[in-house]
């Protein structure tokens, strides 16, 4: 950042306060009719927590029954959801319900509205001078399509998927014929409806950060002096309004082939399987740069207060954000090698895919080069962002290893993709959450929480998450297959370790909401720049937490070498 | 900074430009449907393979080159016909016009009328495998117990040898999968009065 923001202030402390008491709605009004952006922000973090504990708890199910060979508890838990006696296929009919909902719950529940949703409407207005978003009715749309999805999604769990049991047992992907034929039951049209509910849910919210960031920059906050987080969540909104559509327009078909007679996914009338593949991926992809850029983005902002300097390459690090979000575009086959593509489009997708490390390496290498030099100050959220760096370096280079399409032909399908993709999302962007959830919640809540327990739930977390999740590489390379919830004894070791890993990381999670409930009770009021001179986007500039409605006269953003 | 009505338009402008970008790729991902197949006649995507006239083939040039032509012949599921190749393989040269013959056979009750997907096997080989005449071109109709004996008439193109991906092919597999069109069915069992197939009505 080339600007400094705390030569003014936004407005009187006097002026404050008679905002905070006078102007809030009653308690419906304001949290159920909410138009104001950091209040549909805190309703975003809320639902994700919460939809979080459920996709974690189910991946917590997974892990128990993966810790050994066999099936020891489907049996019975398909039986108790049941009701009776059930066989062996409902039992595997289960498993496949939790795979598919821990993923769409984790995707789409968690951390897209965490991180879009939950940050980027709390900050992405007070990182550019804005007193709100540009439409903030349609915010409130937005937020409650989410949570409609939601329920949708869980509505599903409650009737049948297939003659074998209740649920939708497509994987997140819900891939042709399985999604159609395969599963006759009503589940499977809930779960696509919530994908519908929630997907129309972001692309509105895109299109509001779109307008917000184009046209209510405060005066002198030109896009090149824009917070990295900003110029994330930008990219981000623009990759969400051209991806979700494709999904909208495949899943549609996905419905009118399962209810009403049409063939778009289907040979006997003339269609095509993979050509869903290919419609879902070429959305598939731009979405995990949709869940992983708002976390670089969040990172910057933290490494360069903790530094006590700019981030290095300022003008680098957003273009990097753009050609990430450009070429994630052009790569998607990566994700079929195995569907019959010709040993040219292989090699073509090969390069594209390991060209995306080169902006990757651009920000790892700038957020080091921040560091290096600089005053550092090792508080909570910093040790989250260099936890962050690491384990998104670990899952990048195992993206490099599986963007070759002939190692892919051996590793498709294996846990060591699962192993790939959990490192970027579950420990990258899940990292950057939590980092970017100890930067602001200060600021957000005007209490401190304690640094000891931020420290305590980060060590745990770290060495938690890497066991479950770096076993699985050896997994996966010695070829065990994903979906599946049993396995040849050969793989038991690993296994348990990673299920101990659970167990570890669950523990974690403890001190992160009893962290929550001692700032709450006992925590010290936050001031309003509780970071010191390293912190110095818009909202340091701000009382803690901000006042209801910030900036009725607007910052004017001078440039720092005047 | 604008002043609020101004600002009101400029959002509102900045906001449907974004609402037209989703809606062109909304558009984009149903055009990707007619598009994709239109790739896949083109390129031989998937082992797409290609449809030529009479005169077409008769200007190939034929090699000395041979190729060997498996053929499979297969059912959907819920279609009670038998279907099977006559010929199991072939050996025919390159450019030359050969002719293989299937055999189909309805084993219900009541006539029913079929449609034929098809792919060649390897992949790389569809751009080069060209039918002149075929059965699948066309719906079949069996009456019940009646058996008939389905022609298709191709060649390889020899200009498989110039390319770098195809060349080392030495055998192509020809595959068919019939299925039942029930639309055409349906019409028929109204007209004849036969009893139309008994089905749960959420079956496909």
């Amino acid at each position: 950042m080339a600007t400094t923001a705390e030569t003014f202030q936004a407005h009187g402390d006097a002026h404050d306060h008679a905002h905070d008491h006078d102007h809030k709605p009653g308690f419906f009004a304001r949290w159920f009719m909410s138009t104001n952006h950091k209040d549909i922000g805190t309703l975003y973090l809320i639902f994700a927590i919460f939809a979080g504990l459920i996709g974690g708890a189910i991946s917590g199910l997974m892990r128990l029954e993966l810790a050994q060979p066999g099936i020891q508890y489907l049996t019975l838990w398909a039986s108790m959801a049941e009701g009776k006696d059930v066989s062996m296929d409902s039992a595997l009919h289960l498993w496949n319900v939790l795979i598919t909902a821990h993923g769409l719950i984790m995707v789409f529940f968690m951390v897209m509205p965490a991180i879009i949703g939950g940050f980027g409407n709390w900050f992405v207005p007070i990182m550019i001078g804005a007193p709100d978003m540009a439409f903030p009715r349609m915010n409130n749309i937005s937020f409650w399509l989410t949570v409609a999805g939601f329920v949708s999604l869980m509505l599903s769990a409650f009737v049948p998927g297939d003659a074998t049991g209740n649920g939708a047992g497509i994987g997140w992907t819900a891939y042709a014929p399985l999604s159609t034929y395969g599963s006759q039951g009503p589940a499977v049209d809930f779960a696509i409806f919530s994908l519908h509910l929630a997907g129309a849910g972001s692309i509105m919210g895109a299109i509001n950060f779109i307008t917000t960031i184009f046209n209510m920059r405060a005066p002198g906050m030109t896009l090149h002096k824009m917070p990295l987080f900003v110029w994330s969540v930008l990219v981000t909104a623009f990759l969400l309004l051209l991806s979700l559509p494709v999904l909208a327009a495949a899943i549609t078909m996905l419905l009118t082939d399962r209810n009403f007679g049409t063939t778009f996914f289907d040979p006997s009338g003339g269609g095509d399987p993979v050509l869903y593949q290919h419609l879902f991926w070429f959305f598939g992809h731009p979405e995990v740069y949709i869940m992983i850029l708002p976390g670089f983005g969040i990172i910057s902002q933290i490494i360069s207060t903790f530094s006590r300097k700019p981030v290095f390459g300022y003008l680098g690090m957003a273009y990097a954000m753009v050609a990430i979000g450009v070429v994630g575009f052009i790569v998607w086959a990566h994700h079929m090698y195995t569907t019959g593509l010709s040993v040219n489009t292989k090699m073509y997708f090969t390069a594209a895919t390991m060209v995306i490390a080169v902006p990757t390496g651009i920000k790892i290498f700038s957020w080091i080069a921040t560091m290096w030099g600089g005053s550092l100050e090792f508080k909570a959220p910093m040790v989250w962002a260099i936890g962050f760096i690491f384990l998104f370096t670990v899952g990048g280079v195992t993206g490099v290893v599986l963007s070759n399409g002939g190692i892919d032909d051996n590793l498709q399908d294996t846990y060591y993709v699962v192993a790939h993709f959990h490192y970027v999302l579950s420990l990258g962007a899940v990292t950057a959450l939590f980092a970017g959830f100890y930067y602001w919640f200060p600021k957000m809540s005007g209490k401190m929480y304690s640094e000891f327990l931020a420290h305590l739930h980060f060590w745990v977390f770290f060495v938690g998450v890497n066991l479950i999740f770096f076993p699985m590489h050896f997994l996966g390379a010695q070829g065990m297959p994903r979906r599946y919830p049993d396995y040849p004894a050969a793989y038991e070791y690993w296994n348990q370790i990673a299920t101990l890993g659970y167990k570890i990381m669950a523990v974690s999670m403890v001190f992160f909401f009893l962290n929550i409930l001692y700032a709450f009770v006992a925590g010290r009021k936050a001031e309003g720049n509780y970071w010191g001179e390293g912190a110095t986007t818009l909202e340091w500039t701000l009382s803690s937490p901000p006042p209801f409605h910030q900036f009725e006269t607007l910052p004017v953003i001078e440039d720092a070498h005047h | 900074m604008a002043t609020a009505p101004a600002l009101k338009d400029r959002n509102r402008r900045v906001a449907l430009y974004a609402l037209l970008g989703a809606l062109f790729m909304l558009g984009l991902g149903y055009a990707s449907v007619p598009l994709y197949r239109l790739f896949c006649q083109v390129t031989g995507f998937g082992g797409t393979a290609q449809r030529v006239s009479e005169n077409q083939a008769a200007g190939v040039e034929v090699s000395a080159a041979t190729m060997s032509v498996r053929f499979d012949g297969n059912i959907d599921r819920d279609l009670p016909w038998a279907f099977r190749p006559d010929q199991v393989t072939q050996t025919v040269r390159l450019g030359a016009r050969s002719l293989a013959r299937f055999t189909a056979r309805n084993l219900s009750d009541h006539p029913i009328t079929g449609r034929a997907s098809f792919n060649v096997s390897p992949d790389e080989a569809g751009k080069y495998f060209n039918k002149i005449q075929c059965f699948c071109f066309t719906e079949q109709t069996l009456q019940p117990g009646q058996e008939v004996s389905m022609p298709v008439t191709y060649y390889v193109d020899p200009a498989i040898l110039k390319d770098e991906e195809a060349r080392a092919i030495k055998q192509i597999t020809l595959s068919y999968t019939f299925h039942e069109d029930k639309e055409a069915t349906a019409a028929l069992a109204a007209k004849g009065g036969a009893k139309p197939l008994d089905r749960p009505a959420n079956a496909r």
